[in-house]
């Protein structure tokens, strides 16, 4: 035992814990502080966590197209735990996004961002900006269907930028195509690079965070200003407590159930299912973003053309510009909710903008319905009413594609409208048009249908009414 | 750069020290001021020597000059008049660890005679890849929506332009591409 003190008292004096390391760790912190302080904790466990499993994977992974998805079936079916570490780390990546946003909106909410704690909003936004481009280059990673696309599609988005666009996207790429060169580099941006600049970056802001303090609890009617600021939460450091361990043990708590939390849903949900190797040839794909960039999937196919550069460029430029200009134009005043009523909206507006994208990148009305063409026929309740002349059109309306972007009765796709009762509103020599010359995002059929084909689908068509309604075209009784 | 500022701050600092009147500025030089420019100075030189080779290795890609190349896409004869279909070409500029990217598709269009195009099979609004429906004549792409004829023109959706084309040739009864790497809006 006494050898051990000694041993202790040896190392202690060389490293310098005592005294320099426990005062940061026990230095005081507000009474006020609460559960929603955690959400800092969380966020950094996560990232932790990303680092271990990430460092476990690259054991196995190898970063060349001609074998990253067979290394990656190794690593999901064969490698010891495999399967469950790269759940852990893709449920550990969408537990960062979430996580990020989370404590954003806590430091927002309580206006911690004010004066004198700018820095740390600013190098917190940066490291939001940083998880989202390791999110980007994780997907991809994957090197299915699904990641080979979604690099084109970065790819050409990069094209997008005015007079550097031809550059940006031969460095992103690592040359003229996706190929070889380019996984590599999206590799050594994923493990290396960004992973440096996080570092480097929850480094500042965790330094920040000590030189400055944790923020007290917002009271209304104590607005912050520059002069007072300091002095104030000197006083409050007066009777406040030490972090270690007082504060310090939520942080654990919850750090612990971020752990648990990641390890469960590895365990029930697995990773995210590989797709069929990323493969140029197979123009059969039905490319999708990961879950946290599907509302940007919507936002790039509902964007109308004319504005759609400014959309796919300016629209994350002014998100992050609008991020990093709330402290700096708002460093004092009310921090209170009470007195600031338009906080929750700034919060609540985006994320319902976000949810509803995201429904809609789901559901994604505007992509033809390829599950509807060949053989798969209309749903039973159709059928059984035609006489066999409509058959023939139904057939022409199946054979065709028609219902790649049109549904009968719910069943199809939904780019063009619903044609469950499109003998309510056209005439059969409205139909004949819209069908011969397309328009308004309709295709033209005129050189593609035989005249015999067009006339028993406006037949179809024509016969298609909701129940006791008479067709179009019927002249008004008097 | 920098060392403009701590030049100026120096001088300030300096400004107590007897000094003849009048000297000219170079005359405070002091042997201190001189070997910490030298040492900014040399500093600044070592990082530069660092850096050209590491941002160069890095900037590599912008200066590939790899020429375009023409690549074969099949006999002529495996393309029937009045079809379109997919054929496959090896891209010239690949790596050889580039596996199944090396090579890539390509939809290829026959008129009537020896009337060719070749499309890239990237929808021009971002690059997902676009599927031949010969029962409709049209292209369609599964990502946002892009819609084109046979003929490659927007037929609907977001794409800005037609579908990118290949310049194509005819040599020895095999069907030939000219490939530069991807093109985009």
């Amino acid at each position: 035992m006494k050898l051990l003190i000694g041993a202790w008292r040896w190392l202690d004096e060389r490293l310098g814990f005592s005294s320099t390391i426990m005062p940061v760790v026990r230095h005081p912190v507000p009474r006020s502080v609460n559960w929603w302080y955690v959400t800092g904790s969380a966020t950094l466990m996560a990232f932790i966590l990303q680092v271990v499993t990430g460092v476990a994977l690259a054991t196995n992974y190898v970063p060349a197209p001609s074998n990253a998805y067979d290394s990656l079936h190794f690593i999901t079916s064969q490698a010891e735990f495999g399967n469950i570490l790269r759940g852990m780390h893709f449920f550990g990546a969408s537990a960062m996004v979430v996580l990020v946003l989370i404590h954003m909106t806590q430091v927002f909410m309580t206006g911690s961002y004010k004066f004198p704690r700018e820095l740390n909003w600013l190098s917190g936004v940066l490291l939001l900006a940083l998880t989202l481009a390791m999110a980007f280059t994780g997907q991809l990673l994957r090197w299915d269907q699904n990641a080979f696309w979604s690099t084109v599609v970065g790819a050409e988005q990069a094209a997008r930028t005015p007079i550097i666009g031809g550059i940006l996207t031969k460095l992103l790429i690592a040359g003229k195509t996706v190929g070889g060169a380019t996984l590599t580099r999206f590799f050594a941006i994923h493990v290396f690079l960004i992973p440096a600049l996080i570092f480097g970056m929850i480094g500042l802001h965790l330094y920040l965070a000590i030189r400055h303090g944790v923020s007290e609890w917002p009271r209304a009617g104590r607005p912050v200003h520059k002069a007072t600021y300091l002095q104030e939460y000197e006083e409050e450091l007066k009777q406040g407590e030490p972090f270690f361990p007082d504060a310090a043990w939520k942080d654990a708590v919850v750090m612990l159930l971020v752990v648990v939390a990641i390890i469960a849903l590895a365990a029930i949900f697995g990773p995210p299912h590989l797709g069929k190797p990323a493969d140029p040839t197979i123009v059969q794909a039905y490319p999708r973003p990961d879950w946290y960039f599907v509302w940007y999937f919507a936002v790039l196919a509902l964007s109308p053309p004319s504005i759609e550069n400014l959309v796919i460029l300016g629209f994350p430029l002014l998100v992050f510009l609008g991020l990093a200009l709330i402290p700096l134009l708002w460093p004092t005043g009310e921090r209170s909710l009470r007195s600031r009523p338009w906080a929750p909206a700034v919060v609540t507006i985006p994320v319902i903008l976000v949810v509803v994208l995201s429904v809609e990148g789901f559901r994604a009305p505007w992509s033809p319905n390829f599950a509807a063409l060949g053989a798969s026929p209309l749903p039973a309740a159709v059928q059984t009413q035609l006489d066999p002349a409509r058959q023939k059109g139904a057939q022409v309306f199946q054979f065709r594609g028609c219902r790649a972007c049109h549904a009968i009765a719910g069943s199809g796709g939904h780019k063009g409208p619903d044609l469950g009762a499109v003998g309510d509103r056209l005439t059969p020599a409205q139909l004949t048009t819209r069908i011969a010359a397309g328009g308004g995002g309709m295709p033209a059929y005129a050189g593609v249908l035989s005249p015999a084909e067009m006339q028993v689908l406006v037949d179809f068509l024509q016969g298609l009414r909701s129940p006791n309604r008479e067709p179009a075209g019927t002249p008004l009784a008097p | 750069m920098a060392g403009g500022m701590t030049e100026g701050r120096a001088m300030t600092e300096q400004a107590g020290e007897p000094r003849p009147p009048g000297a000219a500025r170079e005359a405070v030089l002091s042997r201190r001021r001189l070997l910490t420019r030298v040492a900014v100075g040399g500093g600044g030189l070592v990082a530069l020597a660092l850096a050209v080779p590491v941002v160069g290795y890095l900037l590599g890609p912008l200066f590939d000059s790899t020429p375009a190349t023409w690549a074969d896409l099949g006999p002529v004869d495996s393309f029937r008049q009045g079809e379109t279909r997919e054929a496959e070409l090896s891209d010239p500029s690949s790596l050889p660890w580039a596996g199944e990217t090396a090579r890539t598709a390509v939809w290829v269009r026959r008129g009537s005679g020896n009337d060719f195009t070749a499309f890239q099979v990237n929808c021009t609004h971002l690059g997902c890849p676009v599927n031949w429906l010969p029962e409709a004549q049209l292209f369609l792409c599964p990502c946002h929506g892009g819609v084109y004829n046979g003929d490659g023109t927007v037929a609907g959706g977001p794409p800005p332009r037609s579908l990118f084309t290949y310049e194509t040739r005819i040599r020895d009864g095999r069907l030939q591409a000219l490939v530069s790497g991807l093109q985009t809006v």
